[in-house]
């Protein structure tokens, strides 16, 4: 359980925001670029909720992470939304909402699964299909405000079609030798494939952490701050395992992915 | 103000109203945030304490266990969006424990703390005449811990956030103070009949 290291910004009221973009990430998986109304500071790890109105005044609400850092553009924000098929809301914003619609938004919200560089590191930050999501905007934020901060991330995908923002996790690994990106897919492994192929177990995260130490300078291994986000599943056994391998709780925040529709 | 293109997929109509922005679920989500919390029963504690810490009265498991059952039929909302019809719950009330403990007057708020350092505040009132529980069971199931057991906390009428998971106990407090979420801009309250989230609402 995170402490309440500072008071992170509070939701604003329901605003407007334009989509200015929107960028296929996989089949199923689009980011959707908004415009704010009026801009609010955020702090990496963070959501906004979006509220859509049909004609006869039914309402849905939904909850999406922030996918970019809070040193992009101000009025900007980045949310990345899966396709749950049989959904309400995001199969509209996969089928309908295009550049130049209007949406309710509100936040940002949410405050034990946010990082900032004054809590420093390394960071060990792992990431179940679309729990990727706030896990960017931390690497995002700290590259730029903390490059020196060791990172390294492992992404448990079902298949190679699966992983999101795969150009920006190839490109901020060869960027910085600060950095490394792990991942494992679990269903589905491309011909050639020498990353890891079944689901996180300890020895896996065994794995990790000594490769943070070794990104780290060798020698002096740290106790990483963790950050897990993911579905229900790979959360429970990720946060478990971390635990069973010497963890302290207090290291280890979580987010879980409900079935949000 | 209508979105364009947006009409609703409401698969399926509620049986009674829903407060306002929920949608209807059928599973259980868990959400919490750190690691879930694994208590043995053997070192399982629960705290009446007054707003100086100290206990007004304290029960083991067993203890807790004989004290009187009381069971509800209930709807729970959840401030992510889910509702959850007809979930039933067995466990203490907030009245019984009052009774066992020979507390008469509690003071007007109380915050609810947890195994793993959770904390939610609550009015008095929403956990007394049969408002609030202490629930040990979920659907005739002793509760998963994931979902909150040993014991957890059960006030239905407001945001489930407010039923603390991993219960350990419960101090009178004479003013309200926020609790954890509550910290990070979550509402004091937490009505989801008037939609209170957040802050300002």
């Amino acid at each position: 359980m995170g402490r309440l290291d500072l008071a992170p910004p509070a939701p604003s009221a329901w605003q407007s925001a334009t989509v200015e973009r929107v960028t296929t990430e996989t089949y199923r998986a689009k980011t959707f670029s908004l415009r704010l109304d009026e801009p609010r500071p955020f702090l990496a790890g963070q959501h906004y909720d979006v509220r859509l109105t049909a004609p006869d005044g039914y309402q849905a609400q939904r909850s999406y992470s922030v996918a970019s850092a809070p040193s992009d553009a101000a009025d900007c924000i980045d949310l990345t939304v899966e396709l749950i098929p049989d959904g309400e809301v995001s199969p509209y914003f996969h089928e309908v909402v295009r550049p130049g619609d209007t949406l309710e938004v509100r936040g940002p919200i949410g405050g034990p699964f946010t990082w900032t560089s004054e809590m420093g590191g390394p960071l060990l930050l792992l990431a179940g299909g679309s729990g990727i999501v706030p896990l960017k905007s931390i690497l995002m934020h700290r590259e730029r405000t903390a490059p020196e901060i060791p990172a390294l991330l492992l992404y448990s995908a079902r298949g190679p079609e699966d992983i999101i923002y795969r150009r920006f996790l190839g490109d901020v690994a060869q960027r910085s030798p600060q950095v490394g990106v792990c991942l494992t897919l679990t269903r589905r492994q491309p011909p050639g494939w020498n990353g890891y192929a079944r689901r996180v177990d300890p020895a896996m995260l065994q794995d990790c952490i000594a490769e943070l130490g070794r990104i780290n300078g060798g020698g002096r291994q740290l106790l990483p701050l963790c950050y897990v986000c993911g579905p229900t599943g790979f959360v429970e056994t990720v946060a478990d395992a971390l635990l069973a391998i010497g963890v302290p709780e207090t290291m280890i925040r979580t987010e879980r992915f409900g079935p949000t529709a | 103000m209508a979105t364009r293109g947006f009409f609703g997929r409401r698969r399926e109509t509620p049986p009674r109203p829903i407060p306002p922005g929920q949608y209807l679920e059928r599973g259980f989500p868990v959400l919490t945030a750190g690691p879930t919390q694994r208590i043995p029963l053997d070192e399982w504690t629960f705290t009446l304490a007054g707003d100086d810490g100290q206990p007004l009265a304290e029960w083991s498991w067993q203890e807790f266990r004989n004290l009187p059952e009381t069971e509800i039929h209930t709807d729970i909302h959840c401030v992510t969006k889910w509702s959850k019809l007809d979930t039933t719950w067995k466990g203490v009330t907030i009245d019984d424990l009052l009774v066992a403990a020979g507390v008469t007057d509690p003071a007007p708020y109380l915050m609810a703390f947890s195994y793993g350092g959770y904390t939610t505040n609550l009015p008095t009132w929403d956990v007394v005449e049969g408002r609030g529980m202490v629930a040990f069971e979920f659907d005739g199931q002793p509760i998963a811990p994931e979902h909150g057991g040993p014991a957890r906390l059960v006030v239905p009428h407001l945001y489930f956030w407010k039923s603390a998971k991993w219960l350990r106990g419960i101090r009178f407090m004479p003013e309200d103070r926020p609790g954890f979420w509550e910290q990070y801009g979550y509402h004091m309250y937490g009505d989801p009949w008037k939609e209170q989230r957040y802050w300002g609402d």
